[in-house]
C-alpha cells in the first residue's frame, strides 16, 4: 500500500508522518510537493500537521487553494482515502472535504499534552483495528482545535457514524474536564458520510513507538493497511 | 549644553575616547554611517568589549569539542560522523518592552544561529527569570513570553524540550528570556560564517528589509528607564513562517554544496553579519545596499545598514551557483539577491549605487577596543554571609510547610508555561519538559541526547563563585540523573551594568566559579552570550548564569527519570547529605529572609557522584533519580512521588534542625530508588567510587511520610493525590 504526504510550506509533522509510515510500518511512502498537480498513484494520502503557509490568516484557509488540493479533491470524489492530523484536518474543513469547522481553543492557549479519546465508530478504514468504545491515548498539538458544527449537522453526523473519537475520561466517560479545546461535544475527530476521509486534532504518528512511550496510533496506521487488505502484520495488542 | 546639541556618536552609545580612537584609525571623522556601524559593532552585545577579558577564563577545548565560542554556535562531536551544535542566547530588553515578540524573535534569532551551520535544528530549551507572579505586570509579561516562545516555536515544527523558570522580585520590570537551540550536523556538513574566497559574491536571502529594529542591540547595551518604552519600535517582529521556509531551504542549498560561507542577520543586521564573516576569513567585503530587497520605500543607507528585520540570512557562494540558488530559494517562494562580493583588501566598503557610503578597515570592526571595567567587593556580600539560623524560629507543622513549598511558584510545576509549547512534534522526544532532562533519541541509532537549562539567581547573588560553580554542576548533575555524560555547555550570563564595580565583581566571580566547575567536570564552554545593563531605573537583576548543556547516552534504552517506580523499592541518597538553610528557598519563600551561605560545593565529590549516578543507570542498577535542589529534600521527594503517583515512607534519624533536614538545600545529593533485590550491588558500586549512599526507606503507598529521629515521629504526612494537587495547579492558579 503505497502512501503519499502532501508537503505545504508550512507543513511541519510532514517528516514524521514519512517516517511512521517508512520506518514503522515500513510500506512505500512519498512526499507530494503543494504544487504538483498529480498524486503519483498512492492509494492513501496524508494530510500532515503544521502551519500552512504560517496559518497567519484561518488555519488551512490557504492551504485549501493550493494546486494539489484540486487533485485531492478529485481523489477523495473517487473514493480514495485522505487522512487529515492536526492542521491536515484543519485543512479538509477548509477545502469542505468534511463537514464544520474549527474555532480557537477555548483557553485560548496552544495545547501540547496526551488526552484520551473514546473510539466511537470502528468500522472505518482509519479504525477498524480498534475495538468500538475502546480508550486509547493521543498527544493534542494545537491551538485551534475547537471543533464545531450546528446541532442539526452534529445530530446527523452522529447517525451517520461520523464521529470517530471524542475526547474522554481515561475511564471513557465523556465529561467537560477532558476536552481540551472546548470542541462541541467533545468531539475529536470526524469522516465523511463515505468514510474514506477523515480528520483528527490529534496526533497518531506521535504514539506508534515504544521508545516514545505509547504505541496508541500504530492501530490507526494499520487499520488502513487491514482496510487495503493487508494481512495482520506488525501487529500491536492494544 | 542644549539637549540638541548632542553629537550622534555620542546618541549612539559611543564614549568620547572610542570616538577618538575611531577617528585615529580612519585618519579622518567618520560620516554618519559610519559611526553608526561602528557604534553596533563595538557595542557590548556586539563585541563583548568589557566581558572579553573574563570570558577568556572558560576552559573551551575538549576531546569531543568541534567549534568553540567565537562562531554563530558551538559544536560537539557525537560519534558517527555525527556533531551537535548548540547555542544559547538571551533577549531579555526587547521582552520587557514587548514581551511576545520579544520572546518569539528570541527563538528565531537561536534557531537560526543553528541551522547557519548547516545542522537541523532538533530540540529549544529556554530559562526564564520573572518578578513576583502576584503582580499583574509580571502576569502580562510571563504569559505574552510563554505565548510568544510557543508561537514562534511551535510553528517551526522544532520541539520545545525543556528549560526552567524563576520568580524573584528583582526580575519584576526585566524579565531574562533565554533561549537555547540544539542541531544536529553530520560532520561533512558543517558550514561557518566564512567569507571567503575574493571575487565569490554575497548574497542576501529570506525577508525583504524594514525598519525594524533599527539599533536594537545599542538598546540591549543600555539599562532599562521611564523612557525605555519609546524604544518599542526597536524590537523586532517576528514571522515563523518565513523562519521556517528559511530552514528548509538553507539546507538545501548547504547540502547541494553551494556554500563558501552563511551566517545569520541578528543583531546589527547587515553590518554585523558581513563585517563578521570578511573579519573571520580575514577578507574584505563591497557591498551594494541599493541592492537589498526593501520592506519599504524610502530608507536610508543608515537604516538599511542597521535594520534588525528577522528572517534573513546571508550567503557566500562561488559565482557559478547563483543561478541554481536561486532556483532553489524560489521554490521555497524566497528572494534571493546578490549585493556585493568578496574582496582581497581587507576593507569593507559599502556603496549605495554609485555613491560611497562607507570605508572602513575590517579589523577595526571586529576588533573592538576593550575595556577593563573596575571591580569591587559589593558591601552586602560579607553581611549576608555571616547571616546564622539562630534567630529563625522552627516550623511546629512540617506538612504545612510543605505544603506551602510546593505551591511556592519556584518549586511548583511548570506545566501552565510548557504544555503552550509543542514538546514532541520530531518524534524524537523520549522525555519532555519537566524532568531534570529532557532526553531525545537520535533516529537510526541507539544514542540519547540529554539536554538542561539551570541557573540559581539567588546562589549566585549571594556567593557568584559558588552560584556560578553550582550552575554548571547542577546542569551536569541533571544530565548524570537520566543516566547521560556531559559533552558540552552554552552560557547566557545575564546581570546588571558592567561599568559598576560591584556588578562587573559579580560577573568576574561567577565566570571563576563556572570555570572552575567546568574543569573540574572536564565540560568546555563551546558558545555563549553575555547580556549586561539588566537594570531598570538603576536596579539590577540578580546575577544571573545560566547553563545549557548536552550529554550523551550510548544507550537510550537504559534511561531514568525522577518518577517512583514500584511499591518495594528502596530509596537512598547517593552523595554527601548536608543541607543548610542559607540561601534556600524555604528561608526565602516560608520566612521572607535571603541571606546565609550557600550550600558548600566540593567539585571532587560531585564529580564522583556523578560518575557513580551514571554507571548505576547504564547497569540498570536504579530505577529513578532526581537530585535535590531547591526545597532540599522534602520537596526533592515529593517530586519523585508526584512523577510517579507512588508514595515513600523514609526515616531521617539524623540530629540538628528539622526544617534543615527536611528543607535545607545541598550540592552532589541524588535521590535514588532500585528494587530490594540491585541495593547490594548499588552500595557496592557507591563504595567503590568513594560515594556516601544511605538506605532511608522505600516508595510505596499513597502519601510521602518523613519520619525523624525516634523521639521525633512523623515529621511530614501528606497524601500524594495532595501533593501533586498543589504542586501542580499553583501557576495556573495565578491566572
Amino acid at each position: 500500500m503505497k502512501f503519499g504526504v502532501v508537503v505545504f510550506p508550512g507543513s511541519n509533522c510532514d517528516a514524521d508522518c514519512y517516517h511512521v509510515i517508512d520506518q514503522v510500518l515500513e510500506h512505500p511512502v512519498t512526499y507530494i510537493w503543494h504544487q504538483e498537480k498529480k498524486l503519483s498513484g498512492v492509494d492513501c494520502v496524508i494530510i500532515p500537521g503544521g502551519f500552512s503557509y504560517g496559518d497567519y490568516l484561518r488555519t488551512g484557509a490557504i492551504a485549501r487553494f493550493a494546486p494539489v488540493m484540486d487533485e485531492v479533491i478529485r481523489f477523495a470524489e473517487r473514493g480514495g482515502l485522505i487522512l487529515g492530523i492536526c492542521n491536515g484536518f484543519q485543512i479538509l474543513l477548509e477545502a469542505g472535504l468534511l463537514p464544520g469547522a474549527v474555532l480557537r481553543n477555548e483557553s485560548l492557549q496552544f495545547r501540547c499534552h496526551d488526552v484520551f479519546l473514546r473510539v466511537e465508530n470502528a468500522a472505518t478504514p482509519f479504525t477498524n483495528r480498534y475495538r468500538q468504545g475502546e480508550v486509547i491515548r493521543f498527544p493534542i498539538a494545537h491551538g485551534e482545535g475547537n471543533y464545531y458544527a450546528d446541532p442539526d449537522s452534529i445530530k446527523q453526523m452522529d447517525e451517520n457514524g461520523q464521529i470517530v473519537f471524542r475526547y474522554c475520561l481515561e475511564n471513557g466517560e465523556s465529561a467537560a474536564q477532558a476536552n481540551p479545546n472546548g470542541a462541541v461535544g467533545n468531539i475529536a475527530g470526524v469522516c465523511n458520510k463515505n468514510g474514506n476521509i477523515m480528520g483528527l486534532m490529534p496526533h497518531p504518528e506521535r504514539c506508534c513507538e515504544e521508545i516514545l512511550g505509547n504505541t496508541d496510533g500504530i492501530l490507526l496506521f494499520s487499520s488502513l493497511l487491514q482496510w487495503w487488505g493487508f494481512p495482520d502484520q506488525k501487529r500491536v495488542t492494544a | 549644553m542644549n539637549e540638541k546639541m548632542t553629537p550622534a556618536w555620542q546618541e549612539m552609545g559611543l564614549t568620547c575616547q572610542e570616538y577618538d580612537k575611531i577617528c585615529e584609525i580612519l585618519g579622518r571623522e567618520p560620516n554618519y554611517v559610519e559611526t553608526g556601524i561602528f557604534a553596533v559593532l563595538w557595542s557590548e552585545h556586539c563585541g563583548y568589549k568589557n566581558s572579553r577579558p573574563v570570558l577568556k577564563k572558560f576552559p573551551t577545548e575538549g576531546k569531543h569539542v568541534l567549534q568553540g565560542p567565537g562562531e554563530n554556535a558551538g559544536i560537539v562531536d557525537i560519534g558517527d560522523n555525527q556533531a551537535l551544535v548548540f547555542k544559547m542566547e538571551s533577549h531579555n530588553h526587547p521582552s520587557a518592552i514587548e514581551p511576545y515578540q520579544g520572546a518569539a524573535t528570541g527563538v528565531g534569532g537561536i534557531v537560526r544561529d543553528i541551522f547557519t551551520m548547516g545542522a537541523r535544528p532538533i530540540a529549544s530549551l529556554n530559562s526564564l527569570r520573572f518578578g513576583d507572579p502576584s503582580d499583574p505586570l509580571v502576569r502580562y509579561l510571563f504569559s505574552g513570553v510563554v505565548a510568544g516562545i510557543a508561537g514562534y516555536g511551535n510553528c517551526l515544527g522544532i520541539p520545545t524540550v525543556g528549560g526552567e523558570i524563576f520568580f524573584h522580585p528583582s526580575f519584576k520590570d526585566n524579565p531574562l528570556v533565554n533561549a537555547m537551540c540544539v542541531g544536529i550536523v553530520d560532520h561533512d556538513q558543517i558550514r561557518r560564517g566564512y567569507a571567503e574566497g575574493t571575487g565569490n559574491l554575497v548574497m542576501v536571502v529570506g525577508a525583504r528589509t524594514g525598519r525594524d529594529g533599527i539599533h536594537g542591540c545599542t538598546f540591549a547595551s543600555e539599562e532599562l528607564s521611564e523612557e525605555s518604552e519609546e524604544r518599542r519600535p526597536a524590537v523586532q517582529v517576528g514571522d515563523p513562517f518565513m523562519e521556517k521556509l528559511l530552514i528548509e531551504a538553507c539546507l538545501e542549498v548547504m547540502k547541494a554544496g553551494y556554500v563558501v560561507g552563511i551566517q545569520d542577520l541578528g543583531a546589527a543586521g547587515l553590518t554585523s553579519s558581513s563585517a563578521e564573516m570578511a573579519g573571520r576569513a580575514g577578507a574584505g567585503m563591497e557591498l551594494d545596499i541599493s541592492l537589498v530587497p526593501r520592506r519599504e520605500e524610502g530608507m536610508t543607507p543608515y537604516e538599511v545598514m542597521l535594520s534588525e528585520s528577522q528572517e534573513r540570512m546571508l550567503l557566500v557562494l562561488e559565482p557559478q551557483h547563483v543561478e541554481a540558488v536561486k532556483r532553489l530559494f524560489a521554490k521555497w517562494g524566497l528572494e534571493a539577491v546578490v549585493i556585493g562580493k568578496v574582496t582581497g583588501d581587507g576593507i569593507y566598503r559599502i556603496r549605495d549605487g554609485e555613491t560611497a557610503v562607507a570605508e572602513i578597515p575590517v579589523k577595526a570592526l571586529t576588533e573592538s577596543p576593550v575595556n577593563y571595567p573596575e571591580q569591587r567587593e559589593p558591601e552586602y556580600y560579607q553581611r549576608l554571609r555571616r547571616w546564622r539560623a539562630d534567630d529563625v524560629p522552627e516550623p511546629d507543622n512540617c506538612t504545612d510547610v510543605l505544603w506551602r513549598l510546593l505551591a511556592s511558584p519556584n518549586i511548583a510545576g511548570k506545566e501552565w508555561a510548557y504544555s503552550q509549547y509543542d514538546s514532541m512534534v520530531m518524534l524524537n522526544t523520549v522525555v519532555g519538559p519537566g524532568a531534570d532532562a529532557a532526553l531525545l533519541r537520535i533516529k537510526g541509532t541507539p544514542k540519547g541526547l540529554a539536554l538542561t537549562a539551570d541557573g540559581n539567581s539567588r546562589y549566585c547573588y549571594l556567593d557568584p563563585y559558588q552560584g556560578g560553580a553550582m550552575a554548571v554542576a547542577e546542569a551536569a548533575r541533571n544530565l548524570s540523573c537520566v543516566g547521560a555524560e556531559p559533552l558540552g555547555l552554552t552560557d547566557c550570563l545575564n546581570f546588571g551594568s558592567p561599568e559598576k564595580p560591584e556588578i562587573f565583581w559579580q560577573f568576574t566571580r561567577a565566570v571563576e566559579g563556572m570555570s572552575a566547575a567546568c574543569r573540574a567536570l572536564s565540560i568546555p564552554v563551546i558558545s555563549g552570550n553575555v547580556s549586561f545593563y539588566n537594570e531598570t531605573n538603576g536596579e539590577a537583576v540578580y546575577p544571573t548564569p545560566v547553563v545549557g548543556m548536552a550529554g550523551l547516552l550510548p544507550d537510550i534504552s537504559k534511561y531514568v527519570t525522577g518518577a517512583f517506580c514500584d511499591p518495594g523499592d528502596e530509596i537512598a541518597l547517593l552523595g554527601r547529605f548536608a543541607p543548610t538553610l542559607g540561601a534556600g528557598e524555604y528561608l526565602a519563600f516560608i520566612h521572607g529572609i535571603e541571606a546565609g551561605a550557600v550550600p558548600s560545593l566540593d567539585l571532587e565529590q560531585e564529580k564522583r557522584v556523578q560518575e557513580c549516578c551514571r554507571r548505576l543507570v547504564r547497569e540498570g542498577l536504579i530505577k529513578s533519580a532526581h537530585d535535590c535542589a531547591d526545597g532540599g529534600l522534602a520537596a526533592a521527594l515529593a517530586e519523585c512521588c508526584i512523577a510517579g503517583k507512588l508514595g515513600a515512607d523514609v526515616a531521617l534519624p539524623i540530629n540538628g534542625r528539622k526544617d534543615n533536614i527536611l528543607f535545607g538545600e545541598m550540592q552532589s545529593c541524588i535521590v535514588v530508588s532500585c528494587a530490594p533485590g540491585r541495593l547490594p550491588a548499588v552500595l557496592d558500586n557507591a563504595a567503590a567510587q568513594g560515594v556516601d549512599c544511605r538506605v532511608i526507606g522505600a516508595a510505596g503507598g499513597d502519601r510521602l511520610l518523613m519520619r525523624g529521629a525516634a523521639d521525633r515521629g512523623v515529621l511530614i504526612d501528606m497524601p500524594v493525590e495532595e501533593m501533586e494537587k498543589v504542586w501542580r495547579g499553583s501557576i495556573a492558579s495565578f491566572f
